[in-house]
């Protein structure tokens, strides 16, 4: 579904180098988890893949499910089927969250060659998904994110991911936030929306949530590079160790 | 911005005024120029009484006297002024009722298309593109039932000069009453050479039952570039009053100084909605419709209330404060206004708010876009005289800027006599985020739709306040307004 190969990139401001020499494959059906210290890049790996125009990609190529990723616009790439989970999600005044997926939902659905939803399929739809993280009714007609708690926020993120059912999920750090039963409760909500033809990036810097949400893979992303993979145990491995010991033995300095 | 994103905003920028179109009528025409002659032909045209003539020359000889003291025009004004000859205008014109078209077929199919997208009915479009409206069976039948309504209810909602023939005594208690012709310069020229305009009076105790829109005077002449409105509410009655329309509205004069009084008396209130939409001049600012409007309302008496509400996305140069004076006790006083400016327009727009009475409350929200190289400036006065006593103010001012060759100034003014006030006062001003557009795109919305969405939202607090119908269209107007390719 994704294949990424020797990917470099730069902040397009200053040139300034961030991704050096990235690969990763990952296929339909599967969960892989990102781990490495803050710094490292992953979220310049979430915002290079969703195509935010700050970053240049000098080198490397991105495969998404046969095409060429880095050729597409930030929107059509959504359109295709790539959700990114932010970080840090942004509020959009006045703009209520209805109306918001409303149009989200229906860019998508015409990409698709699908008919607009009607108003109460759309409704029956935002119910139905909302209730898979706990969101609160109330929320869904507030404005997007606006004076929303830090775990909500969150979990309004998956949320609008189960609205839109893309193939290819990248959650960034969506469990910093949010507080235990919160971390259930999207956990939840993500293995809910596993299935064989999606696959979920996830990008965190903590064990706990994988004990939720069992990944495939592990890697570990330090300066800019993947520097090992393995299995869950990985995981677990990095939060008795920390890092130092992955640095020194691959020889990148810390 | 992202480079697309940039340019995208400088296309919105200057997108083209999409509904620049005019119809020739055939008129009868005063002769270019000012004099106290011009003054006594339009009201011999008018057939007006002696008063009113008198009137009208000491506000032009006021004129006169500002027009001496150098050209009159505001200095304090965030604009650029071109200098105006008052010489070259024709200061009378009277359209002939002729319609030029028999049906909506023979219209440019473009025109009905913008119709269609700004959702205004049938009937009005009919109108707007000159139709008989005695093929129009359907608008017709509603103006009747519309008028045999506010007949059944003792409400007078007539052109200015049938006011004057029919209701003198009213037109003399109150012509002036709140803009004197001494208020400013365009006030005094309004008042010397105004043609025609509205009159409305809600008698004691009635709610009107329908919004009066101007819509449903079809039959009235063109209001013209000298407009004079005139509202009286009668104790404890209630009016909401439209004026204009999101229809694109191009006109031979340029230079527009329209004056609107209300009066409201003990327990009345009045709603006074406006959507402007003049034609602001091609993507250099040439030729369009210089807007300058004195908007005043006084709550006369206690427990009054005044509420202005204004969308503005039109003309070249507007200035235009709509101001409430808080006279009587527990009056209320409020202003929403969102104004939207691209290209090279510039916008002075705001409010005053007076408080005289006691217990007086005043809220004003303002919302200014700004795109292309355009200049939106807030100016707004809160005013608490000594004796107004527990005064309350809210302002809250917030810009958005669309690109980064456009201006959005705030300029609030305080003079507060009295103790007790208490006036609050908050101001934002906000890039259309970067982040914002990202985080859109990332869910598959477009960025033209992304913009709408961010700017409708940045407004959607005062769009809200407008009629029903009237919403739907101003949203629909600002939409295509933020449109970036046309046609
Ligand atoms: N737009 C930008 N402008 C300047 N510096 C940037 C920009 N984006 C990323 N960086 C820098 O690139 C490096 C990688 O940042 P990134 O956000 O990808 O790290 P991260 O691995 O997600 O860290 P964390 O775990 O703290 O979230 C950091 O040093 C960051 O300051
Ligand atoms: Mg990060």
């Amino acid at each position: 579904m994704l294949t990424i190969k020797n990917l470099h990139a730069s902040i397009e401001e200053d040139g300034t180098e961030i991704l050096k020499g990235l690969d990763l494959t990952v296929n339909a059906g599967e969960v892989h988890a990102i781990m490495g210290p803050n710094g490292s890049g992953k979220s310049t790996l979430a915002s290079v893949l969703a195509g935010r125009e700050d970053y240049e990609v000098t080198e490397g190529s991105i495969d998404f499910d046969g095409e060429d990723l880095l050729e597409m616009e930030t929107d059509e790439r959504a359109r295709e089927g790539l959700f990114l989970a932010f970080q840090y999600p942004v509020e959009l005044p006045g703009v209520s969250m209805s109306n918001f997926l409303k149009q989200a939902v229906n860019s998508v659905r015409e990409h698709r060659g699908e008919e607009p939803l009607s108003a109460g399929d759309f409704l029956k739809l935002m119910k139905e998904k909302a209730a898979l993280v706990h969101l609160d009714p109330s929320l869904k007609t507030r404005s997007v994110n606006e004076g929303f708690s830090g775990g909500e926020k969150k979990r309004n993120e998956i949320f609008q991911l189960a609205m839109l059912d893309p193939k290819l999920a990248i959650l960034d750090e969506t469990d910093s936030g949010l507080d235990i039963d919160a971390l259930r409760i999207v956990a939840d909500g993500v293995n809910d929306l596993r299935g064989e033809d999606r696959a979920f990036v996830v990008i965190t810097h903590y064990q706990r949530l994988l004990d939720y949400i069992v990944p495939d893979f592990v890697h570990v992303l330090v300066d800019g590079k993947i520097v090992m993979s393995g299995g869950k145990e990985l995981a677990l491995e990095l939060e008795e160790k920390g890092y130092d010991w992955i640095k020194a033995d691959t020889g990148q300095a810390v | 911005m992202s480079e697309n994103g940039t340019e995208l905003l400088h296309e919105v920028a200057q997108s083209e005024y999409k509904y620049g179109f005019v119809t020739d009528i055939e008129s009868d025409k005063a002769p270019a120029g000012l004099s106290e002659d011009t003054i006594r032909f339009i009201s011999a045209k008018k057939n007006e009484p002696s008063w009113l003539l008198e009137w009208r020359l000491r506000a032009y000889r006021h004129f006169v006297s500002l027009m001496e003291d150098g050209d009159g025009l505001p200095e304090w004004a965030h604009l650029n002024i071109p200098p105006i000859d008052f010489q070259a205008i024709s200061y009378y014109s009277a359209p002939k009722q002729k319609p030029e078209l028999e049906s909506l077929d023979e219209v440019d199919p473009e025109l009905i298309d913008t119709f269609n997208k700004l959702g205004i009915p049938l009937a009005e479009q009919e109108r707007l593109v000159g139709i008989a409206v005695d093929v129009v069976m359907d608008s017709v039948s509603v103006t009747t039932t519309f008028n045999k309504e506010l007949e059944k209810n003792g409400i007078i909602f007539c052109s200015f000069s049938e006011a004057v023939q029919n209701h003198p005594e009213l037109i003399q208690k109150y012509l002036g009453s709140v803009v004197p012709h001494t208020d400013n310069f365009f006030a005094a020229l309004n008042s010397a050479v105004f043609s025609d305009g509205s009159f409305c009076y809600i008698p004691k105790g009635v709610k009107c039952p329908v919004e009066l829109s101007t819509y449903f005077r079809i039959n009235e002449a063109g209001t013209g570039q000298f407009e004079r409105t005139l509202i009286v509410a009668d104790e404890d009655s209630y009016v909401s009053y439209l004026e204009g329309c999101t229809a694109p509205q191009r006109d031979e004069n340029q230079l527009h100084a329209a004056v609107v009084e209300i009066v409201a008396h003990d327990d009345a209130e009045v709603k006074y909605s406006t959507i402007q939409n003049w034609y602001p001049g091609n993507s250099e600012g040439v030729g369009g419709i210089y807007n300058f409007v004195t908007k005043r309302g006084i709550c006369q008496g206690d427990r009054s209330k005044i509420s202005w509400t204004q969308l503005e996305t039109g003309s070249s140069i507007t200035w235009k404060y709509p101001s409430c004076i808080l006279k009587g006790d527990d009056s209320v006083g409020e202003f929403y206004s969102v104004a939207f400016t691209k290209g090279m327009q510039q916008a002075d727009t705001g409010t005053k708010m007076i408080h005289i009475g006691k217990n007086t409350s005043s809220t004003i929200i303002s919302k200014g876009i700004s795109a292309g190289k355009s200049q939106n400036s807030y100016r707004g006065l809160v005013k608490v005289n000594r004796g107004a006593e527990n005064a309350r103010n809210f302002s809250q001012c917030d810009s958005m800027l669309l690109g980064d060759r456009c201006g959005a100034h705030t300029f609030p003014y305080l003079e507060i006599s009295n103790p007790t006030a208490k006036v609050e006062h908050e101001a934002t001003t906000s890039k259309i985020g970067e982040d914002q557009i990202f985080y859109c795109l990332q869910r598959g919305i477009s960025e033209q739709d992304a913009i709408k969405l961010i700017v409708n939202g940045f407004a959607k607090e005062i769009l809200a306040m407008l009629p029903m119908e009237f919403a739907v269209e101003a949203r629909n107007l600002l939409a295509i307004e933020l449109e970036g390719s046309v046609g």
